[in-house]
């Protein structure tokens, strides 16, 4: 699929994009998104272009691997002062909203 | 007291024509009385200052003291500070008190550093103005109807205003640089990996970096040296060992080869801002220095590759807010779809959201390709640019930014033309490189900053040239008139 060829963003395409990333955006909001967003888009849409022939992705500014470590505890538990701020949790465990009926 | 730098500072407290006490006293007083003006702080932690200011104090009658012992700092609100609220300026983490504790603020206050607060700073370091701020915009000391810059604009106004003798920022796109070029303070933005990010609330994980924010490329050096070095905590920090930056900051500039990148001088820069440029050139010249224009043909993609990478790391480093291990949760979610949705759509602010957004979508199925992947490519492409540039030239000079920045408010309007605005800075961030703003002089009463950008690693030399032109010329002595 190519990305979007101008600035415009349907708002069914932003209720979905606010979806997928969980973010609660209003109904009245949409065509603003729609329009904010379209202009970035127009901004990257210059990258399509660029000269990049087979160069590879770049990931880590220094081109570095994750450095490992001992397969060792190294952590003490710290679940009651993590815990404190918690916006709500009971018996040690984080409380939300029902799941599983 | 306010008037000294960090060096001066603290050959006063070793000399005890001050106490530590005296000074964190002083300083709070001017927080007191200033910052209502300029919002710099979200949170000053007066009391905790005390008791660490005659710990410090104790702590050098017992001849332990470092250059840093009982100096007054103020960190940007992103480093997690153990039982103070950090709230990354976003309503998302008002309610936060870190359990624990950066590894930047751990080593400065192990160092003796006196931390007087946190600082204001655009929400989750998305901007370039300090303005999405949950707890309001910060004002430029030099002129209060102007931004400060961002995303450190509460530390660069802090430092500017001399409301604390210096301070810790981050850097993603320019948000040490840019804020210190429009308060008319020295900012480096070392090298990726040079300082732990462990800690420092995440934006886009593989371009934050934490630096200095100082009055002086001195002081620049001597607080990074308290600040760099290898964590374990951070598996992208550095193995390396830490340089005394101090101790090679009168090395003369003989023979020093500067690029000035053709693309920095080109249309969009403000003809003010070229001409103190050119002037701060002609000084490094007399130092010694040799001049050559380069290029970097690739600048004009950096913007739009980082609105593609940046997002997307933001998009996935904050999914971590969900309401549910800390932070703001909604009121009476009605399911766990709604407690997600709601929380951060009520949570978050617009830029923040926006970036997010951007960030979903450029990883989404279908469109990961054309967007993320190939952004990816081109971040190469620039890093390669610097590689060959640094093939010809030691250091690269330009301008921090095209202009003296926005008024108040301006931005919001326009905010296309801020993402633009970065476009001198962003493509150090891409290429990793360490890059520093100084104080260059000055168009209507706004502070105007010089960059330097060298290759990885190399700050010493960045500080080492910063502070030699800060020998013969004394734009970093000059002080905003309503703050003196």
């Amino acid at each position: 699929m190519s990305p979007a060829q101008t600035s415009t963003l349907t708002p069914e395409q932003v209720r979905k994009i606010a979806h997928l990333a969980r973010l609660g955006i209003s109904d009245d909001q949409l065509g603003e998104y729609a329009q904010r967003l379209g202009g970035v888009l127009d901004l990257v849409a210059k990258l399509q272009d660029a000269p990049v022939g087979d160069l590879a992705p770049m990931a880590h500014p220094l081109d570095a691997t994750q450095r490992l470590r001992a397969d060792a505890v190294t952590e003490t538990n710290q679940r009651k002062a993590l815990q404190n701020v918690a916006p709500e949790t009971e018996d040690g465990l984080y409380l939300v909203p029902k799941v599983i009926e | 007291m306010h008037k000294q730098t960090l060096a001066e500072l603290s050959r006063a407290l070793s000399s005890g024509a001050i106490s530590s006490v005296a000074l964190t006293e002083h300083f709070l007083a001017r927080i007191q009385k200033y910052d209502p003006l300029l919002n710099s702080l979200i949170t000053t932690t007066a009391e905790q200052a005390l008791s660490q200011a005659k710990m410090a104090d104790e702590r050098r009658k017992q001849g332990k003291a470092t250059a840093l012992t009982g100096i007054p700092i103020v960190h940007k609100d992103l480093f997690c500070t153990q039982g103070v609220r950090t709230s990354c300026a976003s309503k998302m983490l008002d309610n936060f008190i870190s359990p624990y504790e950066s590894t930047v603020t751990q080593k400065l206050a192990d160092a003796g550093m006196v931390m007087l607060g946190k600082t204001n700073m655009d929400e989750f370091a998305m901007g370039s103005t300090s303005e999405t701020s949950f707890y309001g915009p910060t004002k430029n000391p030099w002129d209060l109807e102007h931004v400060p810059g961002g995303s450190s604009g509460g530390s660069a106004a802090a430092v500017a205003a001399r409301l604390a003798p210096i301070a810790t920022g981050s850097d993603t796109g320019g948000s040490i640089r840019q804020p210190a070029s429009l308060c008319g303070i020295t900012g480096l933005k070392p090298t990726y990996g040079r300082i732990s990010r462990f800690g420092m609330i995440a934006f886009a994980s593989s371009l934050d970096q934490g630096g200095p924010m100082a009055q002086t490329a001195e002081d620049a050096a001597l607080l990074l040296e308290g600040m760099a070095g290898f964590d374990p905590k951070d598996s992208t920090s550095a193995d390396l060992p830490v340089p005394r930056y101090s101790d090679t900051l009168n090395h003369d500039l003989k023979g020093l080869r500067i690029g000035l990148p053709r693309e920095f001088f080109a249309e969009g820069l403000d003809a003010g801002v070229a001409s103190l440029i050119q002037a701060a050139v002609k000084e490094l010249e007399k130092l010694g220095a040799s001049v050559k224009e380069v290029t970097l043909p690739s600048t004009s993609l950096a913007v739009p590759a980082y609105y593609v990478i940046a997002p997307a790391e933001a998009s996935s480093n904050l999914s971590r807010f969900d309401g549910v291990r800390f932070g703001y949760r909604c009121a009476q979610p009605k399911d766990l779809e709604d407690l997600y949705k709601r929380s951060r759509g009520e949570g978050f602010g617009a830029e923040v959201k926006r970036r997010i957004m951007i960030g979903t979508y450029a990883l989404s199925a279908g469109y990961y390709d054309a967007y993320y992947l190939q952004a990816q490519k081109v971040r190469r492409l620039i890093r390669q640019d610097y590689d060959n540039a640094f093939h010809e030239v030691d250091v690269l000079i330009g301008p921090t930014t095209p202009s003296t920045g926005f008024r108040l408010g301006e931005s919001a309007r326009d905010p296309l033309a801020m993402y633009l605005s970065d476009i001198y800075t962003i493509g150090v961030n891409l290429a990793g490189l360490p890059a520093m703003s100084l104080p260059a002089g000055f168009i209507n009463g706004l502070p105007v900053g010089l960059q330097l950008i060298g290759p990885h690693f190399s700050e010493a030399k960045l500080l080492n040239i910063g502070h030699q032109y800060q020998t013969v010329t004394d734009w970093h002595r000059q002080q905003p008139a309503q703050f003196a």
